[in-house]
């Protein structure tokens, strides 16, 4: 027969609040900037549309791809984006990185809307090219002063996060309306791609 | 024993590549996540007293270095040998406990803080290696790639970060 739970903690909840008041406090460190560094990384990638559009886009057109694709993609895009944010960290300059991004929320925009099927390695080339140009933009407008460990590790989450959105989104592909929202939501991607190279230009 | 036990769980450039590697046996399998699981306390307890000993530490960006390699491992469900495996959780225990015991004076309750320290790895690669051997769907095998991935992006930014800070 079981025990009753109300009897249970009634006999140990004096006992572990007994040894809870006599123990000694532990001395593990926090390092610097590990409060907000992970928040802050979080945030980061979510903090511009242009970002947003294009990394959602991308889990988009993986759905639209499907398998494989569906998860190649999204985990080129964050590794290669890594990669120019290592570039923006130490400093090697990349030109024209602005209208790099704007670029590639016109490309994949376009991509979404007209449903092009590539091969994979066509996909996966496209969606890495690109990815460098956004990386690069978050490397070098990382904020100092902040644990980089836990920034990166907010920063990579985010992004993936954001392909997951995507994916979660493009999976009303199944349905004729939802291919015609995909490519609704493709078209409105690289019209605002249109807005940002304006806006890059001005 | 709390403050090594809190020091692990409070330092994700050493949980990161202890989940990477969990990651890593639970994709292979029960025998190498038993394998991950007793080993690598046991040479990170090693790593720990050499690192107090000898009291010298690189100045190599070793986390980042460590999610390369595991992530990369995991991502690219790297079909390693057992003998691999050994070799790679003996060696990441003895770097990163090296790491922990380096700039700690020798003292006796360094045992005890070394013990909790272990006890930490032992738990998350028990915990993460068995959540990983259960899964079946092929989509859930996926996501831990995925994870691994991502651990991958996260080293390459942290070697970025190094090279700034010089």
């Amino acid at each position: 027969m079981k025990r009753p739970v109300c009897g249970l903690l009634a006999r140990w909840l004096p006992l572990a609040v007994a040894a809870l008041c006599f123990s000694q406090s532990a001395e593990a460190h926090v390092q610097k900037g590990e409060a907000i560094g992970f928040l802050t990384g979080l945030r980061h990638p979510v903090s511009g549309l242009d970002h947003v559009l294009a990394m959602v886009s991308v889990g988009l057109w993986g759905a639209q791809l499907g398998a494989p694709a569906v998860w190649v993609l999204p985990v080129a895009f964050p590794m290669v984006m890594a990669l120019g944010g290592m570039m923006g960290l130490m400093g090697i300059p990349l030109p024209g990185t602005e209208y790099g991004i704007a670029a590639s929320m016109i490309l994949l925009g376009a991509v979404v809307f007209f449903e092009l099927k590539p091969p994979l390695w066509v996909a996966g080339s496209l969606v890495a090219f690109f990815a460098i140009f956004h990386g690069h933009a978050h490397g070098t407008e990382l904020p100092p002063g902040q644990n980089g460990l836990l920034y990166s590790m907010g920063f990579v989450c985010a992004t993936g996060l954001l392909h997951g959105v995507g994916i979660l989104i493009g999976l009303v592909h199944r349905w004729t309306w939802g291919q015609m929202f995909l490519r609704l939501a493709g078209a409105f991607t690289a019209s605002m791609g249109v807005f940002f190279v304006w806006k890059a230009f001005a | 024993m709390y403050d090594g036990l809190l020091h692990f769980l409070l330092s994700p450039e050493d949980i990161v590549p202890v989940v990477a590697l969990a990651l890593l046996a639970g994709l292979r399998g029960p025998e190498y996540g038993r394998r991950a699981l007793f080993l690598l306390p046991v040479s990170w307890f090693v790593g720990c007293f050499l690192g107090t000993m000898f009291q010298w530490a690189t100045s190599w960006p070793v986390a980042a270095i460590s999610f390369l390699i595991f992530g990369g491992l995991v991502a690219a469900n790297a079909q390693l040998s057992l003998r691999a495996m050994t070799v790679l959780a003996g060696l990441l225990g003895l770097v990163h406990g090296w790491m922990n015991g380096a700039g700690v004076p020798w003292s006796f309750s360094l045992v005890g803080a070394y013990a909790g320290l272990v006890a930490g790895v032992f738990v998350v690669v028990a915990l993460v290696s068995a959540f990983v051997i259960r899964l079946r769907p092929p989509w859930t095998r996926i996501a831990v790639r995925v994870a691994g991935s991502w651990i991958v992006a996260t080293g390459l930014l942290l070697l970025g970060w190094s090279a700034r800070r010089g």
